[in-house]
């Protein structure tokens, strides 16, 4: 990427390729994109991300398509960022997000993109948080990050999206599952999906009767909305309690807080390519392997003062 | 990921897998996108009945290294010029573009003409589709 400068002009003032390349280079790590993470950054307008999880087939592709089709409505453009796993063994992912994106594909004012977790265990990759970020630069809001199908501790997306809205389906399990730390406890909106199935009334029911006074992190339990993404019923009613949750989300205590999780991650990142980078690393983990020397004290050696 | 995966900074080449037409099943295609998944492809698949502006609207949205079209219907000679010049259109002029399924011998040549890089039929082992990606996808500098 030779004129980095000229490419996020390109992208923020509308053009698609351009945006494109710049999510690409900063997936990658491309340092002529690296250096422009400062204005990128700085060029976002304040878009409302909002992170999408919840276990496999809840029908979260289907619903952050819903999603879209409401916020349109409402005349927003739409970023939308889709995670799959990456296979642990060859580095390789199938993404088939875009299956069940597709009435949206002609609109201009709806930009998708597709990223592999590469490696990450949270449900995001490294670079989600950076790429939404572009995404809001272009002009998108909001944006909106669909995880990787999550179990009960892929919370990573909750440090970092400002509303996190966790999908449910009926049925899910009984009341305990509901009341055990982990996904339902991060959520700011609770979305029960394919309410059309039996027992829906009563999965939100006693959800909201676990999750009212059990106090934790907030002064209110998060709401408990009805969804059928397929139909669209029930959609409006999400966006609208996406919407209401800005403002909380938008204090300076959970800003900073978002902040602080941001630099955190960086950090771990960072760290992790610089012990890679040392040319101790191979005779280090050699000496872990035959148990020479413990995992901490490995670490200290690669990146200790 | 293991150490060794982890350590290589190289990124992974991302290969859209597309069905233009009116093919009534994608169980080739769901094969291919699987087999590279396993040579370790990024690999984005889009579903059946796609328009040749769907497939370029994907393309430049996820900036794919390659489009790989899979078609069983006898379309081709229509479709896959088609997309070639939407794709090229926008400005992806280094996309490596590639097809697959039923085309006749005949028509191999006039579809190379048109920008279809390479066509790989029934029986190709995915290896070699895999080969012939990695040796022909436009490096990332």
């Amino acid at each position: 990427m030779a004129d980095g400068p000229a490419l996020l002009t390109a992208a923020v003032g509308g053009d698609r390729r351009a945006l494109a390349r710049l999510l690409t280079g900063i997936e990658n790590g491309d340092p002529t994109v690296r250096a422009l993470l400062p204005q990128i950054f700085a060029g976002t307008r304040g878009a409302h991300l909002v992170g999408i999880t919840g276990p496999p087939g809840a029908g979260k592709s289907t619903l952050v398509t819903a999603l879209a089709r409401e916020y349109r409505k409402r005349g927003r453009r739409v970023g939308i960022v889709a995670v799959d796993p990456s296979s642990p063994y060859t580095g390789g992912a199938i993404m088939g997000d875009r299956i069940r994106m597709l009435e949206h594909s002609a609109d201009r004012d709806v930009f998708m993109r597709s990223m592999a977790s590469r490696g990450e265990l949270g449900g995001i990759a490294a670079s989600t948080w950076l790429v939404a970020a572009a995404m809001d630069a272009a002009g998108y809001d909001p944006v909106l990050v669909e995880t990787v199908g999550a179990g009960q501790a892929e919370l990573e997306v909750a440090r970092l999206a400002e509303t996190t809205v966790v999908v449910e389906v009926p049925e899910m399990g009984d009341e305990i599952q509901a009341i055990k730390a982990g996904l339902l406890e991060v959520a700011n909106v609770i979305a029960v999906n394919k309410a059309d199935r039996p027992g829906a009334e009563r999965s939100a029911r006693q959800l909201r009767a676990m999750l009212a006074g059990a106090g934790g992190r907030f002064a209110s339990p998060p709401p408990i909305l009805l969804t059928v993404a397929t139909a669209g019923d029930g959609v409006a009613a999400l966006a609208d309690a996406i919407d209401a949750d800005r403002d909380r989300a938008r204090s300076p205590e959970q800003a900073r807080i978002r902040a602080q999780n941001q630099v955190l991650r960086a950090v771990a990142e960072g760290s992790r390519r610089r012990a890679e980078s040392r040319p101790e690393w191979d005779a280090l983990v050699e000496e872990v392997t035959e148990h020479r020397l413990d995992p901490i004290t490995a670490a200290d050696r690669l990146i200790g003062s | 990921m293991t150490a060794e995966a982890g350590r290589e900074r190289s990124s992974p080449i991302r290969v859209l897998i597309a069905k233009p037409g009116l093919d009534g099943h994608d169980r080739g295609a769901k094969v291919l996108a699987r087999g590279l998944r396993d040579e370790g492809f990024e690999v984005i698949y889009t579903g059946l009945r796609q328009t040749p502006e769907m497939i370029a609207d994907a393309a430049e949205q996820e900036d794919v290294d390659v489009v790989g079209l899979s078609i069983l219907s006898g379309a081709h000679m229509t479709l896959l010029p088609r997309i070639v010049e939407m794709i090229r259109g926008r400005g992806m002029d280094d996309v490596l573009i590639a097809a697959g399924g039923i085309i006749p011998d005949a028509d191999i040549g006039p579809l190379k003409e048109a920008g279809i890089a390479e066509i790989f039929g029934p029986g190709t082992r995915i290896g070699d589709i895999a080969r012939y990606f990695r040796d022909n996808a436009r490096s990332r500098t």
